[in-house]
């Protein structure tokens, strides 16, 4: 299992153990996280998914592929340096600590 | 102990269920499905599970524990079989369960090929449920004969999983091209070619006679009298709203169970929402078959469960995954006179449907920036001059810019 802080828009944090292999969006969802919506469950079709990674993380992820980085471009006030599409990041034990912060809304 | 009583533990009964309690329904809710398993998603059944990319855990909705935490009483494996409206209860597994409200979400069926031209033989199937995919997934072994009716997305899914598992895929569409129902000419082309790339036989124009076997499927006789020699046969031939419940119970049914534009059935207690259900659109009642707005729907009838009264205005969208293309379609092309194209690099585009000047819909494939653009111009009841589009070196961003109102004389 890995920790992962999860930020809602107002400030609540949930810390939640997420297991390897799952994504960052699976643990949200499964622990009915509200800010994370995923309707295309992981599909990488929706943009529903999307958050701002802490900026001492930003780095430390796989980079995006095109086509997330294309859906995110019209995600819900981007941030060119801390947007990703949570259901496209898979867990493992490098994101240990990983903390990240929910938009104000999804679309 | 009687409030909010959900018949069908699918997408939009899960989505309902869900939105009832973030909104601070406190009364009982029962979430009842007939299958045994979890709400869970559909559409990975045609591409990632299929392809056994992916484990049962990860179609589910949310974790089995979700429910419980959600005081949610989730009973699976336990068909409603009847509702008493007087008595304000449903049937199922035997005993009563009273409502206040009532949902029905029971999604809908595949439509199966009749017994008279082999339907039932053994391997013959069609992919709704875990169950269905779980029972073929032993037919899947490389150079098997898999033969896919209908060329629709399932069917055309389907035959992307076949190829990519070195099956050996045919697929016979009965219009005279693939996607015909639901998409232009442009795109139906453009997936023919890559299934064709793939070494898909794809036959259009080209029914179904019978298929042959002795209990088991072991041959097809098409329209054209070609026979072919065939292990297992995958139907896509659509869907129908499941109304039976609905219609045992003296509902109203029109083209699905007839819901107002709140979701309420004909009956004031009883609401209805996902695929089952028919809203008026245009003058009619449409159903719609997406994820989108099994979700959208079922929040909105949570809302007017909970006393609000709002109107449902659907905007749908929809994917499908086929070998490294992802198509996604924004908007509802049903009407289109026209389509515009707009083709990049690398197999990128979209096609835009219009009627007169009012953009409609759009399918973009590998082209995501066109898709969400297109989307937000739709949903925002605007339109886009088609020369803009079609002009490769307007950049997409500044299609938002250009988006007009739409002229009242063509709404
Ligand atoms: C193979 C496949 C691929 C798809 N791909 C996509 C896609 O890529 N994108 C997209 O947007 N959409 C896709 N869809 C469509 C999408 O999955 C559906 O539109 C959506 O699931 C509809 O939700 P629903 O809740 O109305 O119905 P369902 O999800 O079907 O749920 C209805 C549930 O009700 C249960 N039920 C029925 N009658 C009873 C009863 N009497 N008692 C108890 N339970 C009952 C059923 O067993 C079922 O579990 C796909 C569908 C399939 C089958
Ligand atoms: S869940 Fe839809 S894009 Fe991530």
């Amino acid at each position: 299992m890995i920790k992962i802080t999860y930020v809602e828009h107002n400030g609540r944090e949930h810390v939640i153990d997420v297991p390897r292999g799952a994504t960052v969006m699976e643990g949200a969802r499964d622990n009915g996280i509200p800010g994370i919506e995923a309707d295309c469950g992981g599909a990488c079709s929706c943009a529903t998914c999307h958050a701002y990674i802490d900026s001492n993380w930003v780095g430390k992820l796989p980079a995006k592929e095109a086509m997330e980085a294309d859906m995110l471009d019209f995600a819900y006030e981007p941030d060119p340096s801390r947007s990703r599409l949570t259901c496209q990041i898979k867990v493992n034990e490098a994101l240990e600590g990983l903390i990240l912060h929910m938009p104000e809304r999804q679309a | 102990m009687s409030g909010i009583v959900i018949v069908g533990a699918g997408q939009a009964g899960a989505s309902l269920a869900a939105k009832a309690r973030m909104l601070g329904y406190s009364s009982s809710i029962t979430l009842i499905g007939e299958e045994a398993i979890p709400p869970y998603q559909r559409p990975p059944l045609s591409k990632g599970y299929l392809l056994r990319d992916m484990d049962l855990e990860r179609l589910f909705l949310r974790a089995p524990s979700f429910w419980k935490q959600q005081d949610v009483d989730l009973k699976l494996g336990a068909p409603v079989t009847a509702i008493d409206r007087t008595g304000k209860s449903v049937r199922s597994d035997g005993i009563s369960i009273p409502y206040d409200q009532l949902v029905l979400a029971t999604g809908s069926c595949p439509r199966s090929l009749p017994k008279k031209i082999g339907g039932e033989l053994k391997s013959v199937y069609t992919i709704r449920t875990v169950a269905d995919v779980n029972a073929m997934a032993a037919e899947f072994h490389p150079g098997r004969k898999l033969l896919i009716v209908g060329g629709g997305y399932i069917g055309l899914e389907a035959a992307a999983v076949g190829a990519k598992l070195g099956l050996d895929v045919t697929l016979i569409e009965m219009s005279p091209r693939i996607l015909q129902r639901v998409a232009a000419f442009e795109t139906s082309n453009f997936f023919r070619r890559l299934h064709i790339q793939n070494g898909v036989r794809i036959l259009e124009n080209t029914g179904l006679d019978r298929l042959t076997g002795d209990g088991r499927v072991s041959g097809a006789v098409l329209s054209d009298g070609t026979e072919l020699t065939v292990d297992f046969v995958i139907v896509g031939i659509g869907i129908s709203p499941r109304t039976l419940l609905a219609e045992e119970a003296g509902l109203t049914v029109e083209n699905g169970i007839m819901t107002d534009a709140h979701g309420r059935t004909s009956d004031p207690s009883i609401w209805s929402a996902g695929e089952c259900a028919s809203f008026p659109a245009g003058g009619g009642q449409i159903r719609l078959e997406c994820v989108g707005h099994a979700i959208d729907h079922a929040e909105l009838v949570a809302c007017n469960i909970l006393g609000a009264s709002s109107r449902y205005e659907p905007k749908p969208w929809f994917w499908s995954d086929q070998y490294d293309v992802k198509l996604q379609i924004a908007g509802l092309n049903t009407g289109y006179d026209r389509v515009v194209e707009r083709w990049g690099e690398d197999r990128s585009g979209s096609i835009w449907y219009y009627r007169q000047s009012r953009l409609l819909a759009l399918d973009a494939v590998n082209d995501p920036r066109a898709y969400l653009i297109g989307k937000r111009i739709i949903e925002a009841g605007q339109t886009i001059a088609p020369q803009f589009v079609s002009d490769p070196s307007t950049d997409i961003k500044a299609l938002l810019s250009a988006a007009t109102s739409v002229e009242p004389s063509v709404t």
